[in-house]
């Protein structure tokens, strides 16, 4: 695998928010694509949490992966029946060039770089992981999403045999998730083949999974099989189960209150006090102007 | 040694051992680092856990003692009953000082604004009374008749825990069913009988 490690970033290297905010115009104008290439390099190519990283075997043995049970130990503990080789990604639907891409293929194509984000799962509490990985984006610029290209369809691989958990219908299986276009081309929105240096690990979504730092953890999808470019906003796991406890959107919002629980703030795993959550994780500087005009209360 | 004496001395401290062991093995997993990478909700989900079963389990005793004739049962019953609230009041401090930290608005807020929580609360407040009558001298100065009307208590309080848990997880009810069903098997019996006595 390459990894490629960037010199640390300097303020002045930031963006100017100016240009920032005009990316947005620029992706209406060009259907997005073209758009988030020209502006590619301009963006910072590593965006730090400025927080601890939060211990490596809290990141590998406390996960949310149903497919291996519900307990948060359980997937550490089953999930090594995976086999994420050999493993092939489809990539279509409103593209110009649908293809099949094996993992080696997207290991080679789209070299990784250390991203370390912060996590925060819907049940309130976080974690800060240094994920390897490539923009979302470099992978749908390489099958042309045509005009009718308006969200990204995510699945995961349905296997009972590989994925005991799938044997009982707590989720519909297979898991599925989605973005819209333009989140899905976020500099921020990258697709992760490793964490602390090495390759994932079964439980946290081996061997590729998406990483959406300023939603809630379980539009992160996992062992994805599948991304397709759709028209229509695509169904998505955890609103087809509880549909007014998770939206499509999920972005991190402490004003708006899970219908069970406050999202006001969080528990780091790690720490031992919560800590107050922040407005769309912390990233509200890149992501805000997505939303511009939305009512996130209506669309949690 | 006496049959009394055997049970007295012997299957009494055994019981109150076998009872106190899920805190000791908690404290001993604290002590050592063995509870998961949430170490706060591992003993707040715990100690709610064990709460909730040995109140189940309080509840089964005179079922139990009509069934097989099992007088004997009749004398763990305060025992267990106080363990059940003491490992609830453990779990309601947990909740206070370690998930909340003392935090009053954020305890308010949850007390008025999440029904689960709500729930629970007002169930373990149910408890609080039962715990204080508990004693002998507490049953001669209410009566039998009195105390035996306030300690029905315990079967909303029971009702409202398995609530409480039903509506806290977040997808898999599969094991607050269980009790959910162990319960309502319980006071079926409790029922059977109040209404065959009648």
């Amino acid at each position: 695998m390459l990894i490629r490690r960037p010199p640390d970033i300097a303020t002045s290297e930031i963006t100017n928010e100016a240009v920032y905010l005009k990316r947005r115009e620029f992706m209406k104008a060009a259907s997005g694509v073209a758009a988030g290439f020209a502006l590619g390099p301009l963006l910072p190519k590593v965006l730090y949490a400025q927080d601890e990283w939060t211990p490596r075997e809290a990141v590998t043995g406390y996960n949310n992966f149903y497919e291996f049970g519900t307990g948060k130990e359980d997937p550490a503990r089953n999930a090594h029946t995976l086999r994420p080789r050999p493993w092939t990604i489809s990539v279509g639907g409103e593209v110009n060039k649908p293809k099949e891409y094996g993992i080696e293929d997207i290991l080679s194509r789209f070299p990784s770089e250390e991203r370390v984000y912060r996590m925060r799962c819907v049940e309130a509490w976080s974690m800060v992981i240094p994920w390897l990985g490539f923009p979302l984006r470099d992978l749908l610029n390489d099958v042309e999403p045509n005009s009718k290209a308006r969200f990204v369809a995510f699945e995961t691989l349905y296997d009972p045999e590989q994925m005991p958990g799938q044997r009982r219908a707590v989720i519909d299986w297979p898991y599925v998730e989605g973005l819209r276009l333009d989140e899905a081309l976020h500099p921020l929105t990258i697709l992760s083949t490793g964490l602390y240096g090495s390759m994932l690990p079964n439980q946290n979504g081996a061997p590729i999974r998406l990483v959406v730092p300023w939603k809630y953890g379980f539009k992160s999808i996992k062992s994805i099989v599948k991304i397709t470019l759709v028209e229509d906003m695509p169904p998505t796991s955890w609103n087809m189960m509880i549909p007014h406890e998770y939206g499509f959107y999920a972005n991190v919002n402490p004003n708006v209150d899970h219908p069970r629980w406050s999202q006001a703030k969080e528990r780091p795993i790690g720490k031992f006090r919560r800590i107050d959550t922040q407005m769309f994780n912390g990233y509200g500087e890149q992501v805000a102007d997505l939303y511009a005009g939305m009512d996130l209360r209506r669309y949690y | 040694m006496t049959r009394s004496q055997y049970i007295t001395r012997i299957v009494k401290p055994a019981v109150f051992l076998a009872l106190l062991a899920p805190f000791l093995f908690m404290g001993y997993e604290a002590a050592t680092g063995g509870l998961s990478a949430n170490p706060i909700e591992d003993v707040l989900h715990r100690s709610g856990l064990w709460g909730l079963r040995i109140l189940i389990l309080s509840l089964a005793i005179t079922p139990l003692k009509i069934l097989f004739g099992w007088n004997v049962l009749m004398r763990f019953r305060r025992m267990v009953g106080l363990f059940a609230f003491f490992y609830l009041v453990l779990h309601f401090f947990i909740y206070v000082g370690l998930d909340r930290f003392f935090s009053l608005g954020d305890i308010l807020e949850d007390i008025t604004l999440r029904p689960f929580i709500t729930v629970g609360f007002v169930s373990l407040l149910m408890l609080v009374p039962l715990a204080v009558t508990s004693t002998k001298k507490m049953i001669k100065r209410l009566g039998s008749k009195r105390w035996q009307r306030l300690h029905r208590l315990v079967y909303p309080a029971a009702i409202g825990g398995v609530v409480h848990y039903l509506w806290a997880v977040k997808l898999d009810a599969r094991e607050p069913t269980i009790y959910a069903v162990l319960l309502g098997i319980l006071l079926t019996l409790r029922l059977k009988r109040v209404s065959g006595r009648k």
